[in-house]
């Protein structure tokens, strides 16, 4: 699956998620201050991506995550290592 | 000054704050708002039919009475709405309901109370995260699932989004928790600790777990083939309760502010009375002993004239136990000739710790209609209940005041006294 691909799924689940629209979720989306996603927002949205990507990401790895756009780069290399 | 009930019960009581309703909010299987709700329990059809919450081919019992057609989103944005048990969203829309035909209030938030009762509060949200736990583990268990399965979690959600910051409570007598929060909800009035309260009930434990519990102890009706004759309140041929959701709510308002900002009054809540069998944590206690008492201490607190009674709403549950020991208690209470009693249960089936809440919307618009819904589904007389049962046709009343009885696992007995002021 390739960074597109990855990213389709970040934003269905940020859609269903979050709520927020899905032109709103560009690489540059700040989760706090752009999509109203606070610390437990991130979790659950994480969550929704483990579950349709058959993934895992231990929590400790989503610190420091502030845009979409990281966690994007961390979504994509737990799927590539994975395949 | 206290009245008893053997003397002096002769006029409504005039020594207290009095508490007006000025709005009421209703999501129920017989309606999401009040206009279809009053139609659909006058015309006493049963909405019982078979699940589409859950699955009914792995249960016992096959049907029951769901809330159709409720859209959360139009009360919530949708992550709001995500982050709240069906239980809550329903809840939370009756409120908005109720506080809209309220109309403009202008009290002082820290005036301003919420007093929920729920049985068993987001059931569905801790079945579902139970079977995530067992089935994926720890790491798939929603970071929201305390905030949605506590029993408060509505009372939070109301006074978070009125942003009203007086008393918000949450009372937990299973099936008389909607009575029970009405007129502790009328006490906060009477005693000064709040100028307005929204107060209701709430209940959705449709679940495999929680369906399976109530057949497993054999108070659901069985009649799978059936489903729309399966509740039938105090008909012989009664055989157990219809499972149900709902919510509902009313705005109580001190009478005289209630009066000053020119609000629509509704009704008033004239008499509150609540004890406990401490008898059986299921079965009511023998002769209905302790709902005989609890009916009396309503009307004792309304101070009304037993003749002023215009109609009973009776818990009526459909449930052989129940149905006997409720209309003993009732024709004791009026010794011996009774005023016409009905249960909307027929339709509605049993919204557990919501039904309170729903029957006191029932009562004010047969206060306000002066007329008395038929019960569903009855056709044979009990040869045990001597009653005077309203049923085939809606029955005409005189301007009176009414009794709408709740009656809990546990023991719990709530009856309020209600009018239209």
């Amino acid at each position: 699956m390739d960074r597109d691909a990855v990213f389709a799924h970040l934003k269905s689940a940020a859609v269903e998620v979050l709520g927020v629209e899905e032109s709103a979720v560009t690489e540059d989306a700040r989760f706090k201050d752009d999509l109203d996603a606070d610390s437990l927002d991130l979790v659950e949205f994480v969550m929704a991506l483990e579950e349709k990507l058959d993934i895992t990401v231990p929590e400790e790895d989503l610190e420091g995550v502030e845009t979409i756009g990281q966690a994007l780069d961390l979504i994509a290399g737990k799927v590539a290592a994975k395949a | 000054m206290s009245t008893t009930a053997t003397a002096g019960r002769t006029s409504l009581r005039t020594d207290r704050t009095r508490v007006a309703i000025t709005g009421m909010g209703v999501k129920s299987p017989a309606g999401n708002d009040l206009a279809s709700f009053w139609s659909n329990i006058l015309a006493a059809e049963s909405k019982a039919a078979p699940w589409t919450l859950v699955d009914p081919d792995a249960l016992p019992v096959k049907f029951g009475c769901e809330v159709k057609d409720f859209d959360p989103t139009e009360y919530l944005n949708v992550k709001e709405a995500r982050r709240q048990d069906r239980v809550a969203q329903l809840g939370f829309g009756a409120a908005v309901d109720a506080a809209k035909q309220a109309g403009e209030l202008g009290a002082d938030p820290a005036r301003c109370a919420v007093v929920v009762g729920t049985g068993v509060g987001g059931l569905i949200t801790l079945e579902t995260q139970i079977k995530l736990f067992a089935e994926k583990g720890a790491d798939r268990v929603s970071p929201f699932l305390v905030p949605m399965m506590m029993t408060n979690a509505t009372a939070g959600l109301v006074s978070i989004q009125f942003g009203w910051t007086g008393p918000s409570l949450c009372i937990t007598t299973a099936c008389a928790a909607g009575t029970n929060a009405i007129g502790e909800a009328g006490r906060l009035i009477r005693e000064g600790s709040a100028d307005v309260v929204l107060a209701g009930g709430v209940e959705t434990a449709i679940t495999p777990t929680a369906i399976s519990a109530f057949a497993r102890m054999g108070a659901l009706s069985a009649r799978n083939d059936e489903p729309t004759l399966a509740s039938r309140p105090f008909d012989a041929g009664r055989d157990g309760f219809v499972m149900g959701e709902g919510a509902a709510f009313l705005v109580l308002e001190e009478w005289d502010r209630a009066e000053a900002r020119g609000a629509t009054i509704l009704g008033e809540l004239l008499g509150y009375g609540r004890n406990c069998d401490a008898h059986h944590i299921m079965a009511p206690s023998p002769g209905g002993a302790g709902a005989v008492a609890c009916m009396t201490a309503a009307l004792d607190d309304a101070g009304v004239d037993l003749g002023r009674v215009n109609h009973v709403n009776a818990h009526g549950t459909s449930t052989p136990l129940n149905d006997a020991a409720e209309s003993e208690a009732i024709s004791k209470v009026f010794g011996g000739r009774t005023p016409p009693v009905t249960s909307i249960k027929g339709v509605t089936g049993h919204l557990i710790g919501a039904a309170g809440a729903v029957e006191a919307v029932a009562v004010l618009l047969s206060l306000r209609e002066g007329k008395v819904p038929p019960v569903a589904n009855y056709e044979t007389p009990d040869p045990e209940i001597h009653a005077d049962i309203v049923h085939g046709e809606a029955r005409d009343i005189s301007e009176g005041v009414a009794l709408s009885n709740s009656f809990g696992f546990g023991g719990h007995n709530a009856s309020l006294v209600l009018g239209l002021g």
